[in-house]
């Protein structure tokens, strides 16, 4: 851990601190415990209360949904997919950066993820969750959905292994417990120090049972550090697995728009992409309202600004590269496609795709626009519209007009569509709000790290 | 019998014979008694009953009924050897459309239809049928059918009916009938004319009406006025080089359409080595079926089409056509002198034929040039009417009302038909229908007439009744009855049977009387030789040698030429309406089959719906596009309709569709379409001028299959012009892009054994759409309904593809049936989580409905967009007359569950079972897909790749066969050969050919 | 500081303010001889970690064996499926394609190799255990906030409950404690 720190160090002189000056892990320790421990703020009840309604409408779509069939949606011959998969492939992506900021940046050893890597893996359990929902939903029959498994059934069959949804099957059910672990064996010492900080019994018991008898004992520390570490480096190729292999469900079908080999690496950009904006989204109006300032400080919002405009580049890239190889493949198919994303009946939509995604994600060049808090967030929103955009383009537009002119056709939403959609963001902020009141959301022993006492020891220890 | 019998017998003793022991006196005494008296006591042995059961089974089996008339009850404990359960039995019978018969065999599940097939005796069918008679199965099963008499709306009893029609009747026997009025739809029935001649005799005085919408009113005048006589008018296209089609569908509509299509398409097979072909030309005032598949159509509003009609015949050199002088534009006469030279070079070789809607004129002109070119005897076939009584169906209908009005009508029975709806707006039917003190209806189900009718008296289905009709050549079928009426339906013999007073009141006895005359000796074998067959062998009408009164013809042609003048310069401010029965629900009778609801029509590919139909020049100067809301206006009266813009319609005119927009129909018809009889008069019924267009501003929601209309440079359907296939016969292969080197990783798989694959040959294909209906029958498919088709969520495994090529004034249709490709590379499979498609041995692509969980990977990933998914529950799984439609082989699917064309599997393996049991090889031909049944031009070839002398396999190796979109490497076993037309090499060029198909 | 009976102490545990006064005492503790030692901290210190001469965990190696077996597991039930349980003809595909079972062998690679480290890492740490003796003492709640504490326990040859306390009490910790076992 030492040349970690000395690195940090090194770095943070020059740059301002990860952790504002005057903390010791005493006043971390309680500042961050207090968000949890403290009652709750007023303004809680009517956000939660929001988010939940919102949950609420989802079930509402979901009974109708199991009770008539996925009929009440808009899909149809030829678009078989929809908003479903739209959304699914959505939030998969946004739970992306959750994994790369707690793994890929650990590995990178960059401690400035160490304040905002637990909600964002959070974050990633949480869009997994709603991502997770839709393929089971948008089965025409979801009560079959455990077929998808391979388990000995007393019908013999079995799944068939090269259809890309089972790679899905097997990508997101891993990735999904992967983040859960990881997440969770982060939380193990910050859930020991809430059990010792409590005064509620019941909550003791609960953070107790949760800690599972956490000492900090110095073997503990290295086992827990070397765990950490491994999870790192497996979840680091997971994670890049699992949007590319989303992506082959589209890359593997013959569909023009659909049938591209830059598929995986610029579903992965277009992952961490949107994760990152959706970070941001969160971040910033959570440490508004509980005032962490002391914690995500402008640093981490200039950072992850960067790695916004990085990776949005890379999907700016991806969209360049479609249509140099429609036009270059010479293929009347993949050329009518561009044409028909460009001036078909979709192209308000690929046009405001454009808009966020690339004109938006220009204005992060500016250092002023990635200094200010307020101007940040407003790409991040932009970039949030826009990568659904993006696949609301790939899914739709592309199977609406494929190969044969005659059975061409058109992909209206209906309201289930969008109660579905709203509906899962309702899940998910109701999942987040409960986070942020029962967890700590910043991860306390890795502050406390960070600080300058704890580096000053160890350096001249 | 037991030993306790015997004793019995010989304790009771009947005589003293008996107790006597002695055997010679017995022998004496034994003629005393009856001689079976012995027998009595003991009852019947176990043989003997089976005899008798069997009998009353073949008896029972003769009717097949799944409710055996009570004397012939018997329990099913003992089938009989020939009822299998599961295996079919077939019966042959008829099904008639404006009265004239189609041969049909109609598969039999333990007594319930479920499937019709043509009837390969019978002239008209030759074993295929139209799409009306596929869909006749879903009318009989219809659950809206009415299933009581009804008195003003209340439920009554026959019997109760009889009590007052008998009286009635009786009451009109002194009057000699003068108050009693039948009127029904044109029959050619033996036994309804039998019966008609004895209610003669009983009523001198009463009148027998005819009315349909498609009256064939312009023929019979024409007749007339050429012969002198009503004469029927048959064609024999197998014997024509060139045919102009004046406003006639007579490869898909009317009498003997089916045989039409099959000896005019065998025409124009083209092959390596054989280019032999028949040329078509089309003048129609509005776009049909046919016409999309002429090698030269002309668009023409009515008067155009019958001043080119004139200089045609002037062309031919008929009498008294010259009047007109040149046919109007600069590219009509180019046309007329083509047309006319193709035709006098054919001479005898030809035929000029004219629609069954066409009036008199045409119909005449027809006739005339016919005659001329001395097609009569030859290629046109003239002969005794076919029709029973043959009457001027207006005429008639007009002294009905004439009558009605004038009160000298006390006792009215309309047989069928619904004239309330279909009756010329003018003559106001239902006014005068009020007039009548006693009305009756004898109908499939309630309807506008039966609202307006004090009894109302449901008719059984054909395939419920025992009657006879006869083919467009004249030859008679005996109609048995499939099942006892499901609804306890009357036929119109029974109800007539009571009209003329007979003691045979039951379909059989009336329908045996007739043929007993008529067959007299040795009835039973020729009844049943006639009953198995369906057919009366030979029967048809010889031709008649008939002269052509020139004189009456001549006149006709100045009276129509003098006052045609007028009417041929044009008035922009009016346009000019055509009323053409609808191509999918008819005059309205089948607005209630789902089927052909659901059918897209030819052209428009619209379901559910009639529309305004217009030019694209005419909509464009209106300021109109598709699903607007006009109001259509002629003399007094007003009719909404949404607008249809149709490519190839004649600029201003109006084509409106009869048969929809019915106000008292089933749950399936109701509030479909909107009703043109308003806007249709007496003087109007074909066609009328002056018809003003209105924008209402509003819009309403059609249903169309097809949004896109160009093939975007596809190569879908290839065709090439005759000439172009002599020269270059590969023309077809050229076009694609071929397949590229196997590009896989993978070898390939290899299919040793059968490998089933189909061709399917563009160049036959009418687009009838018959196979459409035949599949949803064979296959249990569902009816979705309006909303979900405009959704694009119809069901059809089998779609015909429409697409228009060049000009949209005067644009080529080409049409292209697509199914299941069956590729071996099929991109549908590998993306399947759960393998719930995979290959077949022999190479099919098989959909395992019950492992499916409905993903809908398969139906993106198929390129040809053929594989069909149950968003909701499709199925009527509820409604119990429905659960006896369904085809057994077949699973009625569920919600959630992807389905798609299986080349019929069910009778694949029916077949391989069969040539298990008797132990030898398949025979080519042998297995018929039910599109391939039932299709009049055998557009459908399927088969036995593998084997090299299979029908298929040649087909697969001829020049002209193509894959589609073979270019994916998908290697699909459902193939096509390209369309060959034959232009006029005169006028190759502009007709514009496969220069525009192929595209870039 | 209460007096407990030595056979019902578990040992007993020094405070520090400060983790270099934890370190050095650590050492001062070893070179005594002393060997049953554990140090608890608030958040985690290599220094100590070498200082308590413990030796690097077997984890990692852990971990590739089961990354291993994932793997192995993965492509074979493929295997196994496709070829002998349930061959089909998919799309014109043999029913070895191999190509197509990377995806899913690699996701059971990293899904079992995740496991083993998580079940790994708890049963080195010997989690869950509820209940440990050194909860017994009330400031050891301080462990998870601000303070370094230093346990010698009674298993220790050396262990004296008096003699060690006092030893503990020179190397100027916050408290001392006895640490009562269960």
């Amino acid at each position: 851990m030492r040349e970690m720190c000395v690195a940090t160090e090194t770095r943070t002189t020059a740059d301002s601190p990860l952790v504002a000056p005057g903390h010791t892990t005493a006043t971390v320790t309680d500042k961050i415990a207090a968000v949890v421990l403290q009652s709750t703020p007023r303004w809680f009840y009517p956000a939660f209360g929001a988010s939940f309604g919102l949950l609420m409408l989802f079930m509402y779509a979901v009974t109708i949904l199991f009770a008539k069939g996925v009929g009440i949606w808009g899909v149809n011959n030829p678009a078989g997919w929809g908003f479903a998969i739209v959304n699914f492939v959505w939030w998969i992506g946004i739970g992306h950066a959750g994994t790369l900021i707690s793994a890929i940046l650990l590995l990178l050893r960059q401690k400035w993820r160490q304040s905002i890597n637990r909600f964002a893996e959070a974050m990633t359990l949480f869009a997994v969750a709603c991502a997770g929902i839709y393929p089971i939903l948008h089965l025409g029959r979801p009560w079959l959905a455990y077929w998808l498994f391979p388990y000995p059934a007393t019908t013999g069959v079995w799944p068939q292994f090269r259809s890309p949804l089972i790679w899905d099957v097997f990508a997101i059910s891993t990735y999904a417990l992967v983040s859960l672990m990881f997440w969770y064996v982060g939380l193990i010492p910050d859930l020991a120090t809430l059990r010792d900080r409590t005064q509620n019994r019941i909550a003791r018991v609960v953070y107790g049972m949760m800690a599972m008898g956490w000492r900090g004992s110095a073997a503990h520390w290295h086992n827990h550090d070397t765990a950490c570490i491994l999870l790192a480096a497996l979840a680091t190729p997971l994670v890049v697995s699992v949007h590319s292999v989303v992506s082959l469900d589209f890359a593997a079908g013959l569909i023009p728009g659909w049938h591209a080999t830059i598929f995986p690496p610029y579903f992965v950009a277009g992952a961490i992409f949107a994760g990152f904006a959706m970070v941001i989204t969160l971040a910033i109006p959570l440490r508004a309202a509980f005032g962490l300032h002391d914690f995500i400080t402008e640093r981490h919002v200039r950072n992850m600004a960067k790695v916004m405009l990085a990776t949005g580049l890379i999907v700016n890239y991806g969209y360049a590269i479609e249509i140099f190889i429609a036009w270059y493949s010479g293929n009347e198919y993949e050329q009518y496609m561009l044409t028909n994303r460009v001036l078909g009946p979709y192209r308000y939509i690929w046009y405001s795709l454009i808009l966020c995604n690339v004109v938006a994600t220009q204005f992060l060049w500016s250092a002023k626009v990635r200094s200010s808090a307020v101007a940040v967030w407003v790409v991040s929103m932009f970039i949030n519209v826009g990568m659904w955009l993006e696949r609301f383009v790939i899914v739709v537009t592309s199977l609406t007009r494929d190969f044969m002119p005659s059975a061409w056709g058109m992909y209206y939403p209906t309201r289930f569509d969008y109660f579905t959609f709203f509906g899962t963001i309702g899940l998910f902020l109701s999942l987040m709000f409960l986070f942020v009141r029962l967890l700590p959301m910043i991860s306390i022993f890795e502050i406390r790290t960070l600080l300058p006492k704890a580096r000053a020891k160890e350096k001249s220890a | 019998m037991s030993e306790s019998d015997r004793t019995d017998a010989a304790r009771y003793w009947r005589g003293l014979e008996e107790r006597t022991p002695d055997a010679a006196l017995q022998a004496q005494l034994r003629p005393e008694f009856t001689p079976q008296a012995d027998v009595a006591p003991q009852g019947l042995d176990r043989r003997h009953f089976m005899q008798v059961m069997g009998a009353s089974f073949a008896l029972a089996g003769l009717g097949a009924c799944t409710r055996q008339p009570v004397e012939e009850l018997v329990p099913y404990a003992r089938p009989p050897e020939d009822l299998v359960p599961g295996r079919p039995l077939y019966f042959a019978t008829a099904l008639t459309l404006g009265g004239f018969a189609s041969g049909v065999l109609v598969e039999s599940h333990t007594g319930r239809p479920t499937k019709i097939e043509g009837n390969p005796e019978h002239p008209s069918s030759l074993g295929a049928t139209d799409r009306f008679a596929q869909a006749a199965l879903l009318d009989l099963y219809d659950p809206d059918r009415s299933r009581a008499v009804l008195h003003l709306q209340r439920i009554r009893s026959w019997e109760a009916f009889l009590q007052v029609l008998e009286p009635a009747l009786e009451a009109q026997v002194p009057l000699q009938g003068a108050g009693l009025r039948i009127l029904s739809g044109s029959s050619t029935s033996p036994t309804l004319a039998a019966q008609m001649q004895r209610i003669r005799a009983r009523f001198p005085q009463a009148r027998w009406h005819r009315y349909e919408t498609v009256s064939r009113d312009g023929l019979r005048s024409a007749t007339l006025a050429a012969f002198g006589r009503y004469v029927e008018v048959r064609y024999d296209f197998s014997q024509a080089d060139v045919v102009v089609a004046l406003d006639s569908d007579f490869l898909t509509t009317g009498p003997g359409c089916v045989r039409y299509a099959k000896d005019f398409m065998a025409r124009r097979r083209v092959r390596e080595g054989q280019y032999g072909m028949s040329r078509l030309y089309c003048i129609e005032s509005t776009p049909s079926a046919t016409g999309a598949v002429a090698d030269h159509r002309l668009s023409l509003p009515p008067a155009q089409q019958l001043a080119c009609a004139f200089a045609l015949a002037f062309e031919c050199g008929v009498h008294g056509t010259g009047v007109l002088g040149p046919a109007g534009a600069g590219d009509l006469e180019k046309w007329r002198q083509i047309i006319g030279l193709d035709l006098r070079e054919h001479a005898g070789r030809s035929i000029v034929i004219a629609g069954d809607e066409s009036p008199v004129e045409l119909q005449a002109l027809a006739l005339a040039m016919n005659q001329r070119l001395g097609n009569l005897g030859r290629s046109v076939i003239v002969s005794e009417p076919i029709e029973v009584e043959p009457t001027s169906h207006i005429g008639s209908l007009r002294d009905l009302v004439q009558d009605m009005r004038a009160g000298q009508v006390e006792l009215l029975l309309v047989l069928g038909g619904n004239p309330v709806y279909d009756a010329p707006a003018d003559l106001d039917f239902t006014a005068a229908m009020a007039k009548v003190p006693l009305r009756a209806h004898l109908a499939f189900a309630e309807d506008e007439t039966s609202e307006n009718c004090h009894w109302h008296l449901p008719l059984a289905h054909e395939l419920e009744t025992w009657s006879d009709a006869r083919a467009h050549d004249g030859t008679v079928s005996v109609m048995q009855p499939l099942i006892d009426p499901l609804f306890g339906g009357k036929s119109m013999h029974e109800l007539l049977a009571v009209v003329a007073g007979d003691k045979e009141r039951n379909g059989i006895d009336i329908v045996r009387r007739t043929w007993t005359e008529r067959l007299g000796a040795d009835f039973d074998t020729r009844w049943r030789r006639i009953l198995h067959d369906g057919v009366v062998a030979g029967s048809e009408e010889p031709l008649l040698p008939l002269e052509l009164q020139r004189d009456s013809l001549t006149q006709l042609f100045l009276g129509v030429a003098s006052d045609l003048a007028p009417r041929l310069e044009r008035r922009n401010d009016s346009l000019e309406v055509v009323f053409r029965v609808d191509p999918t629900v008819h005059d309205g009778r089948f607005a209630n089959n789902g089927w052909l609801q659901e059918l897209p029509k030819p052209w428009t590919r619209l379901t559910w719906d009639n529309a305004a139909l217009l030019a694209p020049a005419t909509a464009a100067r209106l300021g109109l596009a598709n699903e607007d809301m006009v109001e259509l206006e002629q003399g007094t009266r007003k009719v909404r309709a949404p607008v249809w813009v149709l490519p190839g319609q004649p600029e201003d005119v109006v084509t409106l569709h009869l048969g929809y927009g019915r106000r008292r129909v089933g749950r399936v018809g109701t509030g479909a379409g909107f009703d043109a009889h308003p806007l249709r008069t007496s003087a109007g019924l074909v066609h009328a001028s002056g018809l003003r267009l209105r924008p209402t501003g509003e819009q309403v929601k059609l249903a169309c299959t097809q949004l896109q209309h160009a093939m975007e440079g596809r190569h879908l359907v290839r065709e090439g012009s005759l000439s172009e296939f002599r020269d270059h016969p590969h023309f077809a292969q050229e076009m694609g892009h071929g397949v590229h080197a196997p590009t896989s990783l993978y070898p390939g798989f290899e299919y040793e054994g059968r490998a089933w694959g189909m061709v399917v040959d563009l160049g036959a294909c009418t687009g009838c759409n018959a196979c459409v209906v035949a599949c949803n029958a064979e296959n249990n498919i569902p009816v979705v309904g309006k909303a979900q088709v405009r959704k694009g969520r119809e069901m059809h495994w089998l779609r015909i593809d429409r697409y228009f090529e060049g000009s949209a004034e005067d644009p080529r249709v080409v049409q292209q049936p697509v199914m299941c490709m069956h590729c071996e590379n099929a991109p549908c499979e590998p993306v399947c989580p759960v393998g719930a498609t995979s290959h077949g041995k022999e190479g099919l692509n098989e959909m395992v409905y019950n492992r499916c969980v409905g993903t809908r990977y398969c139906a993106n990933n198929c390129p040809y967009k053929v594989r069909r998914f149950n968003f909701l529950q499709y199925a009527d799984q509820e409604t119990e007359v429905l659960k006896m439609l369904r085809n057994p082989d077949v699973t009625v699917r569920t919600r959630g569950v992807m389905e798609k064309c299986t080349y019929c599997v069910q009778r694949i393996n029916q077949t391989r079972i069969q040539i298990k049991k008797e132990d030898r090889p398949l025979r080519d031909g042998e297995i018929l897909t039910a599109c391939q049944q039932v299709c009049p031009s055998d557009a459908i070839i399927f088969g036995d790749i593998n084997d090299p002398n299979s029908k298929v396999a040649k087909l697969r190796q001829q020049p002209l066969h193509y894959g589609i979109l073979e270019e994916l490497n998908t290697r699909p076993r459902t193939t096509y050969l390209a369309r060959v037309t034959n232009p006029n090499p005169e006028r190759g060029a502009a007709a514009g050919h496969a220069g525009d198909v192929r595209g870039h | 500081m209460t007096q407990v009976s030595p056979q019902r102490l578990h040992g007993v545990m020094a405070e520090f303010d400060h983790s270099d006064k934890l370190i050095a005492a650590v050492k001062a503790v070893r070179a005594q001889g002393y060997t049953r030692i554990d140090a608890f901290t608030p958040y985690p210190i290599e220094e100590l970690h070498h200082a308590l001469g413990h030796h690097h965990s077997p984890l990692p190696r852990m971990v590739l064996a089961g990354g291993i077996a994932g793997a192995l597991f993965g492509f074979s039930l493929q295997t196994w499926i496709s070829t002998v349980a349930y061959p089909m003809n998919v799309g014109g595909r043999p029913f070895f394609s191999w190509p197509a079972f990377v995806p899913v062998t690699f996701e059971c690679t990293i899904l079992f190799a995740s496991l083993t480290a998580v079940l790994g890492m708890l049963a080195l740490n010997g989690l869950p255990e509820p209940h440990h003796p050194v909860f017994n003492v009330e400031r050891f709640a301080m462990a998870s906030r601000d303070r370094y504490f230093l346990c010698i326990e009674s298993r220790d040859p050396r262990f004296d409950a008096a003699q060690t306390a006092d030893f503990l009490w020179t190397l100027e910790p916050t408290h001392v404690a006895e640490v009562a076992a269960s």
